[in-house]
């Protein structure tokens, strides 16, 4: 999934300062599981948007809502009946969620509550970890299920680097280095005489390099 | 400065803080009537927007009060409550807020003595600390 | 020979190369260039110049191989794979060999983060395997790693490193079959303490003959202080340095450690030109060139042959 942590809550203020009718979109699908920006997290932050202004003695419109998906046009177009009511929104979703809003209501601002990280999976329970780059040519299938584009500090290809100890990443003890993790998976598969097997420079253009991506299915679209 | 008496908001755990306030009444030792307290089935059961609404509706002080440190009728759920708290009270630094407007307490059910004494404790805390942001805020607005 | 440098004459000729290296100044400080330079240029065969060591911006490899390559001497430019994409690597090489550069070595670098610009992005399109593959492909096919033709290639000499220290060590020996199968023609090695598992790696590198296919240069580090010794064990990922290491260096007073230290790089030496494989020595001494001289003297391999 796509990983999110919620933004420093005084940037969130600073956005919002010029408003005082906020429309407070969560997303039910990512950032509901990573607890970044679900009903959950719209209802806490809601909440502590309120505590700021009235400290101030300042009274703030929060509405809030919390959609099925923020990156699909169908869901953001329940927004409609309420933007006209509102000043800005605040969206709790990731980066896609945020520029559908945008790209649909062109005349009200949409300002980012989280921080989008990573496509990770859970390792446990409140804990998120970064799996996925979207390299656009997946290679789990050679490097034994283990990704060296998302999970080597230098995406290397073939082996790892000199700066390997105790079997962790030379940028933090925290990171397991993914040669190792492969090489150990190649061996519990059998398949140790695939690591010498020379993995070529990299064709980057699926994963971004080649301009924004776009993927249009005839029979879909 | 006139007396302040603080509104204090109490969720306590059934198993434990709740039974102790109990005991503490059968037993005639006194704690402020300041405090109010709302019985839950767990202090686990006591999320973040719970402590955050209490604020937001002008309490000046909220704590949750549960299990000891492995007495939790549903394993872990005092240890939970706890980070919860602490997620706050991380919240409201970042809004300005005293931290301290919210805790966390740890009692059995027999200690109905310790739960007059936190109850006591916590609002000379918040006595300390004055009325909650929302009762002046609304008061230094109206004089501007 | 596939290449004009001195280095790949030297390894031809069977005779025990010797490199060395210096750090390019964070300034622009040619004259420092040249000074450290100057100290090794009758003692060595080559001069490695760092790409971007630990990080920390410098002078490019590139620019100051030029100044050395301008005094008559040999550089070998590192290129790390963290500052540059396959473009900017190869518009570099073509730039380096149209100033009489012809050695040079691939790596990945060290990352950020252990630099003084740890927010960079780090480049990593191609990683160091890939990039020898890149240079030799430039130099036998005279062609862009892109496919495109090349007027004029370069010929470059391919260097890479080898740390045998690094985990998992069973990788170690594979590892460089991947780099040789890649068509590197010589390695510098990881700075040697811990002689012992070095030679049962140049074992595993002798088993499979890969000496047959690729020069190892065996790389020899002097401690100036048992702090550095320290410092190196704790600190610089993927060093290996034995209790004993640090232990004779506290063994004498703070005054005759650099000499102690300097000893014992030249015991190495001795030891390692037993080890089948090694065909030379690249001596690092960090921030200590004025040492090499001696260093190189004492331990044989004075003068160098002329080639």
């Amino acid at each position: 999934m796509i990983t999110a942590e919620q933004k420093p809550i005084q940037e969130i203020i600073q956005y919002i300062a010029p408003y005082s009718r906020i429309l407070l979109v969560g997303c039910n699908e990512c950032v509901t599981v990573c607890a970044a920006g679900g009903r959950k997290e719209v209802g806490l932050l809601a909440s502590a948007l309120h505590l700021s202004h009235l400290k101030q003695g300042k009274n703030i419109d929060i509405r809030e809502i919390t959609l099925e998906r923020q990156c699909d046009p169908e869901y953001v177009e329940e927004l409609a009946p309420y933007i006209d009511g509102v000043d800005a929104v605040v969206s709790m979703a990731c980066g896609c969620g945020v520029q559908t809003i945008a790209g649909r209501f062109k005349k009200t601002p949409v300002f980012p509550a989280v921080n989008t990280r990573f496509m990770g999976a859970s390792l446990s329970q409140g804990v998120w970890a970064e799996r996925c780059k979207g390299c656009g040519d997946c290679v789990l299938g050679i490097t034994g299920g283990v990704c060296p584009v998302a999970r080597c500090s230098k995406h290397l290809f073939n082996g790892p680097c000199g700066g390997t100890s105790h079997g962790q990443c030379e940028v933090s003890q925290d990171i397991d280095c993914a040669w190792r993790l492969i090489w150990e998976r190649l061996k519990e598969l059998g398949l140790e005489s695939r690591y010498e097997e020379l993995m070529e420079a990299k064709d980057w253009r699926p994963g971004g390099a080649g301009g924004p991506g776009t993927i249009i299915r005839e029979d879909l679209a | 400065m006139e007396h302040f008496e603080p509104e204090i908001v109490a969720f306590c755990c059934h198993y434990c803080a709740y039974t102790a306030a109990d005991m503490a009444g059968s037993k005639r030792i006194s704690y402020p009537s300041n405090v109010k307290i709302i019985r839950v089935p767990c202090s686990g059961k006591v999320d973040a927007i719970h402590l955050m609404k209490a604020l937001e509706k002008g309490a000046d002080g909220v704590y949750v009060a549960g299990c000891l440190a492995g007495d939790c009728h549903f394993k872990n759920g005092n240890v939970r409550a706890e980070a919860r708290v602490n997620r706050v009270k991380k919240m409201l630094t970042e809004l300005g807020w005293e931290p301290d407007r919210v805790a966390m307490f740890n009692m059995s059910a027999g200690m109905g003595e310790a739960f007059a004494r936190i109850a006591k404790e916590f609002t000379e805390t918040i006595q300390k600390l004055g009325p909650s942001p929302v009762k002046t805020g609304a008061v230094n607005q109206a004089a501007s | 020979m596939k290449t004009d440098s001195r280095l790949e004459k030297v390894l031809a000729s069977g005779e025990l190369a010797v490199t060395s290296e210096c750090g390019p100044p964070r300034g622009c400080r040619p004259e420092k260039v040249k000074e450290k330079a100057a100290l090794l240029k009758d003692h060595v065969d080559g001069i490695n110049v760092t790409d971007n060591q630990t990080a920390m911006v410098r002078m490019s490899s590139c620019t100051a191989g030029i100044l050395i390559k301008q005094m008559g001497l040999d550089p070998i430019i590192q290129m790390v794979s963290r500052d540059r994409n396959r473009l900017a690597m190869q518009s570099e090489i073509i730039g380096a060999y149209s100033f009489g550069i012809n050695t040079m070595l691939c790596l990945s670098g060290d990352h950020a983060k252990f630099g003084d610009h740890p927010m960079a992005q780090g480049v990593f399109d191609i990683d160091s395997v890939q990039m020898i593959k890149m240079v030799r492909q430039m130099r036998d096919d005279g062609l862009f790693q892109g496919g495109a033709k090349i007027d004029g290639p370069p010929k470059m000499f391919v260097g890479a490193a080898a740390n045998p220290f690094a985990d998992p060590f069973e990788l170690r020996v594979m590892r460089l079959a991947k780099k040789v199968k890649a068509g590197v023609d010589f390695i510098q090695t990881q700075c040697i303490f811990n002689l012992d598992k070095f030679e049962e790696w140049m074992k595993g590198v002798v088993d499979r003959g890969l000496d047959e296919q690729v020069h190892i240069l065996a790389g020899i580090t002097p401690m100036k202080s048992v702090g550095m010794a320290r410092y190196m064990k704790n600190k610089v990922p993927g060093m290996d340095i034995p209790d004993d290491v640090i232990k004779r260096l506290e063994g004498v007073s703070k005054e005759q450690q650099p000499e102690e230290g300097i000893k014992m790089a030249v015991e190495s030496i001795e030891r390692l030109k037993q080890v089948k494989g090694v065909h030379g020595f690249h001596i690092m001494a960090i921030e200590w060139e004025e040492k090499v001289p001696q260093i190189v003297e004492k331990a044989g391999l004075f003068p160098r042959p002329k080639v």
